[in-house]
């Protein structure tokens, strides 16, 4: 699914964030991306949406170069994949069914085919009935949950997602878990910023460490790893 | 597809104006307030430059012919004075009819000087016109140096003055309504760019959902036109019938003068012209205001 051969990221103020990255991730895998802030995770995570473009080497997003992508063809990428941060990034004006049918809308579905998909995804994070609301009256757990609905909406393929239990308290963490486990058992690759130990502890997937622009550790059903 | 993503832009454009209330208003009155002098002072541009029009056409050149001058000379003149070059017209008036006029411009008093018919002191006349108005002075110098030409006139003293002035207030004129519109362009783009700029995160997650730039355009585009043109509806309403209002109040007054020059434009001629320039306008400002404000967000 994702292919890194070499990849550098030196943004212009000279600051190295990703250093010679060499990774592969399979379809249909589960990654933990741990390391400490400020080790080059977040910048890890956009050039896997094209946020940022990698100043060297070659980042193979299911067989789409990333790094010679036109910006005319970014919306074509980013629609076959979803991305969830930890800030939710809900629009306020917006009902949470309205939430998730801007994804959809963008592409441009009809009516019916939309509102069957939206319904779904809402049934599938369990907010069918939170559906007419708007994000204000809902907590930050359901917050998250909608915009993992409208992250998978879509069906993409690939999930980014960049710490997104980080506001959540542990209860909250681990209900939002239960929908990423689901929908990684439904096929779909996902990669996970995260800080949050118990989880990587005690759902083993891969991790890998990144520490100075540098995977420095990789390991099928690893450990968190750090002492904090 | 195209059609129903078009009903999509449309309706996002719609509820974009109401969703952001005041920054709507705040750019509306931008628009309307300037829209609103660049209407009146068009106007009044206009109205200025009909009647310098009219006074610069109705500079006539005063031809008075040599009392001694045969009649067969006095004809050979007249065909001389349409040989020269830029003039237009020539009129004769015999001093017959010169003193006709002057008889019964004097009305009743006429009686007065009834014997000066038989020892007539007037002139023979002609009136040139010179074709192109400004070209006045080097006809009437042509014309001075014609046989049996008495006296030339045509106000060489003022009517120099009074072209630089008409230029001037076209000038003037022109530059105001150029200033005013470019003012108008500048508020009203950072007036839609506040509104862009409290919507930043919105352009921000389209973007992230896969949304083509043209996609996010496409509703401020909308919003823009509907600023442009709601802002435009009051100064062209304003236009429309207080001209109208203008024109029944002072046309009467200006009309007893009884001359060619004052006349204002038929408000049925000009107030269309220039509403529908206000509404291409106060559409293409919006417009612009918009679609150039996005343009930073949308870097990708």
């Amino acid at each position: 699914m994702i292919s890194m051969q070499k990849v550098s990221k030196v943004y212009p103020n000279g600051v190295v964030a990703v250093d010679d990255l060499e990774l592969e991730i399979q379809d249909g895998e589960f990654l933990y991306v741990v390391g400490p802030s400020g080790a080059g995770k977040s910048t890890f995570m956009k050039m896997i949406y094209r946020e940022e473009k990698p100043s060297s080497g070659l980042l193979l997003i299911d067989g789409i170069d990333v790094g010679k992508l036109k910006n005319r063809h970014v919306p074509k990428l980013r629609r076959q994949l979803g991305v969830i941060f930890q800030d939710y990034k809900l629009l306020p004006s917006l009902t949470v069914y309205e939430n998730v049918a801007f994804a959809l809308e963008v592409v441009q579905a009809d009516t019916n085919t939309m509102r069957k998909q939206v319904m779904d995804v809402l049934n599938l994070v369990g907010l069918k009935h939170k559906a007419r609301n708007y994000p204000d009256e809902l907590s930050g757990g359901e917050q998250q949950r909608v915009s993992i609905a409208r992250a998978i909406v879509n069906k993409p393929k690939l999930i980014i997602a960049d710490e997104p239990t980080g506001n959540l308290d542990p209860d909250t963490a681990w209900g939002i878990m239960e929908v990423f486990e689901e929908i990684h058992r439904r096929g779909a690759t996902i990669v996970m910023a995260t800080h949050n130990r118990d989880i990587v502890d005690k759902i083993r997937h891969r991790v890998i460490a990144i520490e100075n622009g540098k995977v420095v550790r990789d390991e099928e059903k690893g450990a968190y790893g750090y002492d904090i | 597809m195209i059609f129903k993503s078009g009903f999509r832009h449309l309706r996002e454009g719609f509820k974009g104006t109401l969703r952001n209330g005041w920054m709507t208003f705040a750019a509306i009155s931008a628009v309307t307030i300037t829209l609103l002098l660049v209407g009146v002072f068009a106007l009044v541009m206009f109205n200025v430059n009909e009647i310098s029009e009219n006074v610069e056409n109705d500079v006539e050149i005063q031809v008075f012919v040599t009392r001694t001058a045969e009649e067969a000379n006095v004809e050979k003149l007249g065909e001389n004075l349409e040989q020269i070059p830029g003039v237009e017209s020539v009129t004769f008036s015999s001093k017959e009819d010169e003193l006709e006029n002057f008889r019964n411009q004097l009305g009743e008093d006429a009686n007065a000087y009834g014997t000066v018919e038989k020892d007539n002191p007037l002139h023979d006349r002609y009136i040139v016109k010179a074709s192109d108005p400004l070209e006045t002075e080097t006809v009437a110098d042509a014309v001075q140096s014609l046989a049996n030409v008495d006296k030339v006139t045509y106000g060489q003293d003022y009517i120099d003055k009074m072209f630089a002035f008409f230029n001037g207030i076209r000038i003037g004129g022109l530059v105001l309504i150029v200033g005013l519109t470019l003012m108008a362009m500048f508020l009203i783009s950072n007036t839609i760019k506040m509104t862009i700029f409290s919507r930043r995160r919105e352009i921000e997650i389209m973007r992230l959902v896969g949304a083509k730039n043209s996609f996010i355009r496409w509703p401020f585009f909308i919003e823009g036109l509907l600023l442009g043109v709601f802002g435009a509806l009051i100064p062209i309403a304003v236009i429309y019938f207080g001209y109208d209002v203008a024109y029944s109040a002072l046309q009467p007054s200006l009309d007893q003068l009884n001359s060619d020059i004052f006349k204002l434009i038929d408000p049925s001629i000009l107030t269309t012209q220039v509403s529908l320039v206000l509404l291409a306008l106060g559409a293409f400002i919006g417009i612009w205001g918009s679609t150039t404000s996005l343009g930073r967000f949308l870097k990708v």
